[in-house]
């Protein structure tokens, strides 16, 4: 074989591979698509041939036609949420990590905090809700509070952890190379701790408005939680429907968020 | 000897010394892991560091580094203590593990040392040659930007390798730092670690569990004992430099490498 043949069946092994990888990241997606659109059309035959009322069980055609009828009014009821999950994300995670930080520099500190913080964390979210309600009122602050508390935990034991999995010998490197405290944290802690962070604030972007609409249950008369008690007790099911549809909208939206934003800064 | 190493001596005659231990004594609790121990190794000089395994070799070089303190006795590098040889940036240390990180590039990790350490008042050496040659030299020349999870693990050694010498270290330390590394690139390796030694005339401590490594490297080695850790021999290789890879097929080699052999199983 000469030197250009041999080239030329290695370009063509290349092409080769490239489509296998296309075709194989083209079955990724498309399996997962055609199994939610075959359970669509199980449920909206299902319904249809088994007569289920409207109220117990709307269509997904109905629920689709709710969807962009009272699109303004979903619309009206998202922003609420919307900014109670995101306020509540950035407050609880930016206290849990500080106070991860705290810990981390200061063991008394951690001792006699940390089992607080395990107590608050057993409580269910449904029973502080209203306590937090009585404290702060039906406005803004209670559900970003709730949506915040509901976070907080998870962030603050990943970002210790992600603190302390520091190598022991990255650690005596800092201190051949003399490094402050504060270098070391900046330089090596902080950096190391990313990829724990990064997994807590995923779990953290779906939950925060699960807060948020627990929130709204307890005392609203806007957002997504609102709209939820209402259409039940209105038995507005098809509106129901495109609700839950669009809460859970808003969740998938803040974990790609974070989910991009972890694939920019975490890239080893 | 060859010529880059012959040394300079004083008026006196007296050679200059890198490293000098007096009496050392390193202590864990009630636990003795450095007995001792006295030692003077001259400036330029290229030392291996062999002795049964927990014998105390890594401590030897933590003991100077500055890592863990001396029980009594003294320890000097250059004339200074080691907390001062430390600020003066006077050594520099390679793991075992190359203990890159992860989220920095090739060339960033070597130029850590540069940003570190001058709030406790360290002057950090310039050095003469940047980062970007220091990574040449090591021979991952187009590589500066890669992650370290991208290179090999002899890679990463070298860029270890690389962080170290940037601070321009008259006393480079080693702890097993070829250990993880398969047979050719350890080969491959140790030449391009005689080939700095000699460019650069850095005084070099290195610990290795391998004999022929120990042999091939070094102008002395340190047969280390167990429990007590103490120094048990000295043993002067008498090999020229530059040494090539089938130096070991030589008789002189194995000679000396069955005797370490034999050293080593009575420590
Ligand atoms: N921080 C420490 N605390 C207590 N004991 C220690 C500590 N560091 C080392 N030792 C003990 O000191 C002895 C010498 O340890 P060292 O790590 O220096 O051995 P070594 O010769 O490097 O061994 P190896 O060849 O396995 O690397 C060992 O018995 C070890 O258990
Ligand atoms: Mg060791």
């Amino acid at each position: 074989m000469t030197v250009a043949e041999s080239a030329g069946v290695e370009l063509q092994m290349q092409i080769d591979e490239q489509r296998l990888e296309r075709r194989r990241k083209i079955r990724t997606i498309a399996t997962p698509l055609a199994t939610v659109a075959l359970l669509l059309l199980c449920w909206q035959f299902g319904v249809r041939i088994f007569e289920v009322p409207k109220y117990i069980a709307p269509a997904p055609s109905d629920v689709a036609t709710t969807f962009v009828d009272k699109f303004p009014i979903l619309l009206e009821n998202f922003w609420p949420t919307f900014y109670e999950s995101v306020l509540g994300f950035m407050a609880g995670n930016l206290a849990a990590i500080l106070i991860a930080i705290t810990f981390v520099h200061n063991k008394t500190v951690e001792m006699a905090f940390f089992p607080i913080a395990v107590f608050i964390n057993t409580i269910p979210i449904l029973a502080i809700a209203p306590i937090l309600v009585l404290i702060f009122g039906a406005g803004l602050t209670a559900k970003v509070v709730i949506a915040g508390l509901i976070c907080f935990f998870p962030t603050l034991v990943n970002m210790v952890r992600g603190l302390q999995s520091v190598s022991d010998q990255s650690l005596e490197l800092a201190r051949i190379l003399s490094a402050t405290k504060t270098e070391i944290f900046w330089k090596i802690r902080l950096p190391s701790s990313l990829p724990f962070l990064f997994s807590a604030l995923k779990i953290a972007a779906t939950t925060c408005v699960i807060g948020a609409i627990v929130g709204e249950w307890v005392g609203a008369d806007v957002g997504l939680g609102a709209l939820i008690i209402d259409s039940t007790f209105n038995f507005r099911s098809s509106l129901l429907y495109a609700t839950v549809f669009m809460s859970s909208g808003l969740s998938v939206f803040l974990f790609v968020v974070v989910s991009i934003a972890e694939r920019l800064i975490v890239r080893w | 000897m060859d010529t880059a190493h012959a040394h300079e001596t004083f008026a006196t005659g007296s050679v200059p010394v890198a490293a000098s231990l007096r009496n050392a004594f390193v202590k864990f609790g009630a636990f003795t892991a450095i007995e001792n121990l006295s030692l003077d190794v001259e400036k330029g000089s290229f030392y291996t560091i062999l002795g049964p395994s927990g014998c105390g070799k890594s401590t030897l070089l933590r003991l100077i580094s500055d890592l863990v303190p001396a029980a009594s006795g003294d320890v000097s590098i250059l004339g200074k203590s080691t907390e001062e040889a430390r600020l003066a940036r006077e050594f520099a240390f390679v793991f075992q593990d190359a203990a890159l990180l992860p989220w920095r590039t090739a060339l960033q990790n070597v130029e850590l040392p540069l940003e570190m350490g001058r709030k406790r008042g360290v002057k950090i050496p310039v050095s003469d040659k940047s980062p970007t040659e220091l990574l040449e030299l090591v021979g991952l020349k187009g590589r500066e930007h890669a992650l370290p999870h991208e290179l090999s693990g002899g890679m990463r050694q070298r860029v270890a390798i690389a962080r170290a010498l940037v601070c321009k270290p008259k006393l480079l330390l080693m702890d097993e730092p070829f250990g993880a590394l398969d047979e050719m690139t350890r080969d491959r390796l140790n030449l391009q670690l005689l080939q700095i030694w000699e460019e650069t005339g850095v005084t070099i401590l290195f610990v290795t569990h391998s004999i022929p490594e120990a042999v091939f490297l070094g102008q002395k080695v340190l047969m280390l004992q167990a429990h007590p850790g103490r120094l048990r021999e000295v043993v002067d290789i008498n090999l020229p430099y530059p040494r090539e890879i089938k130096i070991r097929d030589t008789q002189e080699f194995t000679q000396y490498a069955s005797y370490l052999r034999e050293l080593l199983e009575t420590c």
